[in-house]
């Protein structure tokens, strides 16, 4: 199959899981910023986890299509329509040559701001250090190491064996809710004074209209207070890091951050909250909530058991006809059923 | 004997870990990291990510769904109580780096010069004169972190960082200095610019400047400063590496 850039939209990049394994040269991770969503578009349609996708931002591209295969559309509901007529996100549809995706943009209410256009096969471009993400800054991987311009044509790589049609149960997709970030305290956080600790933390922070791939900032009128100054000895800055430089707001550091840095760090985001994060549109209120790392390593696996969950919801046999939640005597079960004859 | 190893071992969320040996630049701080980073690349746990050494710390990036928290933990201790005195030793190679300092290049030369009360001239001779020692790339590709800076060139980050930075661009951040290697923002004191391409993919070696190369920055002006641009597209120019010690 062939994507064909009639109007690239406002941001449009390729994007996988990230380029790891690089940093030690200062070379950003980059990839999706909702990984979630990425990874769901992409076990829908049967490709590998890391296939990479379209990131999508505000207001989408226009796509055509050349040759058969499917695409799920995943993350933020841009309203999707296909030939002229709407499409629902985390749903697989068929697709065949000639066909034209556009996105009428930001819904309203808005339910978030990145989708992600996975086709079956993956967006086939070369891999750079392991990756297929674009990283803009150093020019780096996707399609030229660019954001996508019109007249762009992107193939995709071998068909996968997708099945039109398949679904992400809603239980079974990220959340997107706008409950407070939760955030696992240090590295630095003794560089804060205890005051400064409690006003992160009870703060209602504003999302800064200069966020972007590489951080979001945040507006307060209350400044938190370092012990002895924003610097450090530069050291690595994990995703979702919260530094706090000399100006007393947070920036969390997202996709494209930079592998170090020497502003103060009081807390990481937990990766979960760092997709959801990345929905959020500039002037939305934002809270954060302290959690251990044990516990953040706890939503981990909870994670891991829906990605596991909707791995056998697409592969399972036709004939269930339905799914449900049930609760008994406290613990939860995802029941299916089928029809027998 | 030797003297115990003081380390600290970080969350940095859920998904990696600092092990922090204590916030200096320093060549014996700096030797431990690259120890650690040695013995977990030589012998690596099922889990383990990806390893990112910084002047003081090794970032220890894992899969919590691979590795416990207390297996991991314990490891790094025991990983920190085996790491002997003997550091990496320090690199030979000298990279010797032309800078255009000051006016539209160098915007925050006044700045540096007003808080170290040197005049220019002063700022840009201790800057070049500096043994200044490349102990890790990162920020982007090929932003070299350089400790070494005479100490009365110490000046602080900007508050609000800016937004964009020209690529190449030289500078001052509190006690280190370093480069900007490609366009991006950030918070430390521009002083100067290279006139060639410190990350081009499309070269070998990708990053001019290299964790573990010495390197002497002299100052140039606008004539040199084009030549070398210039030179640098028709291949008259060379990157300038030289054996430490070697004769200038």
């Amino acid at each position: 199959m062939k994507l064909i850039i009639e109007n690239p939209g406002s941001l449009t990049t390729v994007q996988d899981l990230g380029r790891w394994g690089s940093q030690a040269l200062g070379m950003p991770v980059s990839g999706a910023m909702d990984c979630g969503a990425l990874i769901r578009g992409n076990i829908l349609l049967n490709n590998p986890d890391n296939s990479a996708a379209l990131e999508i931002t505000m207001t989408g591209p226009a796509v055509k299509f050349s040759g058969e295969g499917a695409i799920a559309i995943t993350g933020a509901d841009l309203q999707p329509e296909l030939n002229g007529k709407k499409i629902e996100n985390w749903k697989v549809f068929e697709i065949k040559t000639g066909d034209i995706l556009t996105f009428k943009g930001i819904s309203n209410p808005p339910r978030g701001l990145r989708s992600y256009l996975c086709v079956s096969g993956g967006i086939d471009v070369p891999v750079i250090m392991g990756s297929r993400s674009t990283y803009i800054k150093a020019k780096t991987g996707g399609f030229k190491g660019r954001k996508l311009m019109k007249g762009d044509e992107l193939q995709t790589g071998p068909e996968s064996n997708y099945k039109a049609g398949k679904i992400c149960p809603e239980n079974l997709r990220p959340d997107y809710s706008n409950a407070p970030l939760r955030t696992i305290s240090g590295p630095q956080d003794d560089y804060i004074k205890p005051e400064g600790i409690k006003t992160f933390f009870e703060t209602e922070y504003k999302l800064s209209p200069s966020s972007d791939r590489m951080g979001s900032r945040f507006e307060s009128e209350i400044k938190i207070e370092h012990v002895k100054g924003a610097d450090i000895i530069s050291d690595a800055i994990p995703l979702g890091a919260v530094q706090i430089p000399g100006n007393g707001l947070p920036i969390v550091m997202m996709a494209d951050r930079q592998t170090t840095g020497g502003y103060v760090k009081i807390g990481v985001v937990h990766s979960l909250d760092i997709a959801r994060l990345s929905q959020f549109l500039p002037g939305s209120p934002v809270r954060f909530t302290k959690i251990t790392q044990e516990e953040g390593i706890e939503l981990s696996k909870l994670e891991a058991e829906k990605i596991k969950l909707l791995r056998n919801e697409v592969s399972k046999s036709e004939n269930i006809t339905g799914a449900m939640n049930i609760t008994v005597n406290g613990k939860k079960y995802y029941v299916t059923w089928g029809k027998i004859e | 004997m030797s003297e115990k190893i003081e380390a600290k071992i970080l969350p940095a969320g859920e998904t990696c870990m600092f092990v922090d040996f204590g916030e200096k630049i320093d060549m014996k701080i700096n030797g431990y990291v690259q120890a650690l980073k040695k013995a977990l690349s030589e012998n690596p746990f099922e889990g383990l990510r990806e390893l990112v050494p910084t002047y003081r710390s090794l970032s220890i990036y894992f899969d919590p769904l691979v590795i416990d928290l207390n297996a991991l933990r314990s490891r790094l201790y025991d990983e920190v109580e085996k790491l002997s005195e003997n550091t990496e030793k320090a690199g030979s190679i000298e990279i010797h780096v032309p800078v255009f300092f000051g006016g539209e290049f160098g915007p925050d030369l006044q700045d540096v010069c007003e808080h170290t009360k040197l005049s220019e001239d002063e700022v840009i001779n201790r800057y070049c004169n500096s043994e200044l020692y490349c102990f890790m790339n990162g920020f982007t590709p090929g932003f070299p972190y350089l400790g070494g800076m005479d100490k009365s060139l110490e000046t602080p980050r900007l508050k609000n960082p800016r937004e964009f930075i020209p690529s190449n661009s030289v500078a001052i951040g509190g006690a280190q200095a370093g480069a900007y290697s490609i366009a991006s923002p950030g918070g430390w004191r521009i002083i100067g610019r290279v006139p060639y391409d410190l990350y081009d993919p499309e070269r070998e070696p990708s990053v001019a400047i290299q964790a573990g190369m010495w390197v002497c920055f002299y100052p140039v002006d606008m004539k040199r400063y084009k030549e070398i641009e210039a030179g640098i597209k028709s291949g008259e120019y060379k990157i300038e590496y030289k054996q430490r010690g070697a004769e200038k």
